[in-house]
């Protein structure tokens, strides 16, 4: 079976310090991988890399089976990364915010289904509010929000997609990257609490690649 | 193109709504240039002499003032992030930024320069040569000042850096845009002038976004 | 001999050790023979006497400080085309010494001033640009010193290097047009006294010594970058252990 996403012999340097190096994996389609390690380890780092957002100081990276430098743009249009901030802007509501992060991804989204999404992130009342007007845990829903969008882009890359959340909706995400992955979908995310999934989960230490 | 008109509509919609900040930028332009005759007397013709030099001097710290803003909220939200994770070329939203970024802040100062012209008592086709001028050089700054604002993207002391890097950048603007209105104050034609303005914007149209592009990309890693 | 064996830092950290020592030697014997001839030999001038001479320092740093500027780019050229280190390297090894020769160009000029022109200052094309490029250099080095990651600081200022140097002609050319319209600068720095082939001959071996002074000095600055950002690797650890025993 081709891989979804291959990585091969990532080294990750932060300044001086090398946080990890000859890192290998490979992300099949249906397959949830969680990143672990401790704080400062080079989890986020290697999201980044993995997205292309870091540049890498030593390895590769193939997009279905293509050297990801030659496919960037398929690789970007196949990509879903939530990062640790909620790319949100105080001024706008959050039906703006996701419309916006919708289209200037390239995905031609309409208002309603935006609406929609919001209200099944339990979010219909604050939908028109400024978002400085939000709780964390809110403005993190509105974040997750694309996810409901985004189900024409296979791998989503989540760093810490289950922070200030109450029970009830770490139990509807982590139903929503099962759904992703019995898709066809791959998830890489990184968590610092333990969730319960359907789907058999896969563990990447990254301190086992530290020098 | 979706990426262009969605970030040019959203930079606009947010300069609408952070209105008062950009009030804030225009009086300062009009306060540095009502500075001047209190320093150098209120004699009408030193005032008309270095009318034009004082409006120009004055917009060029005024879009000075306003470029940190072009990037650094949207850097410290992650959106900036998220952009240049488009699938979509990354010049075509820079673009976007940069034309939002000059029609909040650039096209004021552009519109009200002629009523501080009259201060100076500049004549008609002097302040209209004085807009004209304004309208053509502004743009040129904000697609130069996108480089440094991206090159000093989240680094302590931002902004004075991004003065010492960009305001050295800016001198022939200034040069060839109060020099216009010099000239037409003169009765002189100023197509020379105007040609070279142009043909800055059109050059830095041409360059800006791909160097703007690979600076926002070395300040997101 | 494959030229791109010396790309690496490791492999150019020796060669610009053996290599600098000599240009150092021939940066003194040309700063001597030129010092000389601009000094003792070279005739008085017969419209602006002693004063005149100045301009055998002047010219040469200020050819040198704009030759320094577009050596940078040419650098950050190839350190953004390639990826290689060690260009970035160059570059910021460079800057110092063009600014430096920046900063005396921008002095002589107005110690040469005040007897010519009667100010210290005066606003021609020329100095005035000298005084632009000395900001496009502090730009440079703020740049540079003020980004801590290193990679990103080596990248920026590359970007602001090409940046300044794509800037450079079209800001002489704004200056100098500026120049023309407002004032007649009254005697022009380099086309002031007719050359006599003595001074010519003392011009030309004192611009030869800023050369060499400039490959010596950024030669053995561009080893202790080297040193520095190469630090985390097992050959510069042991070159550090080495210099360390040696004090």
């Amino acid at each position: 079976m081709l891989a979804m996403l291959q990585a091969r012999q990532l080294a990750c340097l932060r300044g001086e310090r090398r946080l990890f190096r000859q890192l290998d994996l490979t992300v099949h389609m249906g397959e949830l991988w969680r990143i672990v390690g401790a704080n400062g380890m080079g989890k986020t780092s290697l999201l980044r890399q993995l997205c292309g957002l870091r540049h890498l100081d030593a390895g590769d990276l193939f997009w279905q089976g293509q050297a990801l430098a030659h496919e960037r743009d398929a690789f970007h249009a196949g990509l879903l990364y939530l990062g640790h901030a909620p790319a949100l802007n105080e001024l706008l509501s959050p039906l703006e915010n996701l419309h916006f992060a919708c289209r200037a991804a390239g995905d031609e989204v309409s208002r309603s289904a935006c609406e929609a999404a919001l209200a099944r992130m339990g979010l219909s009342r604050p939908m028109h509010l400024p978002c400085k007007l939000l709780s964390q845990g809110q403005r993190r829903r509105v974040g997750l929000a694309r996810l409901l969008l985004a189900s024409g882009r296979p791998l989503w890359v989540l760093d810490e997609p289950f922070t200030a959340l109450d029970a009830a909706a770490v139990a509807d995400l982590a139903a929503l990257l099962d759904a992703h992955c019995g898709a066809g979908g791959a998830v890489i995310f990184t968590s610092h609490q333990d969730v319960i999934f359907q789907t058999s989960l896969k563990l990447l230490n990254v301190e086992d690649f530290a020098s | 193109m979706k990426s262009f008109f969605a970030v040019l509509h959203r930079d606009l919609l947010l300069a609408w709504r952070s209105r008062a900040d950009l009030l804030i930028a225009l009086a300062f332009f009009v306060i540095v240039a009502s500075l001047f005759p209190f320093g150098v007397g209120a004699e009408p013709n030193q005032l008309r002499a270095i009318g034009p030099g004082v409006v120009w001097v004055a917009a060029l710290l005024a879009s000075l003032l306003a470029l940190p803003r072009m990037f650094s909220q949207d850097h410290d939200s992650g959106v900036l992030e998220q952009l240049l994770l488009s699938p979509e070329p990354a010049v075509l939203w820079v673009a976007a930024k940069i034309a939002a970024h000059w029609l909040a802040t650039g096209l004021p100062l552009v519109l009200i320069s002629p009523l501080l012209g009259l201060m100076y008592g500049l004549d008609g086709a002097s302040l209209a040569v004085l807009a004209a001028s304004l309208a053509l050089g502004t743009p040129i700054l904000s697609l130069v000042g996108a480089i440094g604002a991206a090159l000093t993207l989240g680094l302590r002391g931002a902004g004075s850096l991004l003065a010492l890097l960009v305001l050295p950048l800016f001198v022939p603007v200034l040069v060839f845009g109060a020099g216009a209105v010099d000239a037409a104050s003169a009765g002189m034609g100023v197509s020379a002038q105007f040609s070279l303005l142009g043909a800055g914007v059109l050059g830095a149209v041409a360059l800006v976004p791909w160097a703007c592009v690979a600076a926002l990309r070395l300040a997101c890693e | 001999m494959n030229i791109f064996r010396y790309s690496s830092p490791q492999t150019f950290y020796p060669l610009a050790g053996r290599m600098a020592p000599w240009f150092g030697v021939a940066a003194a014997l040309c700063a001597l023979a030129g010092l000389y001839l601009a000094f003792f030999a070279a005739p008085t001038d017969a419209v602006q006497g002693e004063v005149y001479r100045i301009i055998f320092i002047h010219v040469p740093a200020a050819w040198m400080s704009m030759f320094i500027y577009v050596v940078m780019a040419f650098w950050s050229a190839i350190g953004l085309g390639l990826g290689t280190r060690l260009s970035f390297y160059m570059t910021q090894a460079l800057a110092p010494t063009g600014a430096l020769f920046c900063f005396i160009a921008l002095w002589t000029g107005a110690l040469w001033g005040r007897p010519t022109w009667g100010a210290y200052w005066v606003w021609d094309a020329r100095l005035t640009s000298q005084l632009l490029l000395q900001f496009l250099y502090f730009g440079f080095i703020g740049l540079t010193r003020s980004i801590e990651d290193p990679r990103r600081a080596d990248r920026a200022g590359a970007i602001i290097a090409l940046v300044g140097v794509v800037n450079v002609p079209i800001i002489y050319f704004s200056v100098k047009w500026w120049n023309t319209l407002h004032q007649g600068a009254s005697v022009s720095m380099t086309k002031a006294p007719s050359m006599a082939t003595t001074m010519l001959l003392g011009m030309l071996i004192l611009a030869f010594a800023a050369w060499f002074y400039s490959l010596a000095v950024t030669l053995s600055r561009v080893r202790s970058i080297i040193l520095e950002r190469e630090r985390h690797t097992d050959w510069a650890q042991s070159e550090i252990a080495e210099k360390g025993a040696a004090l």
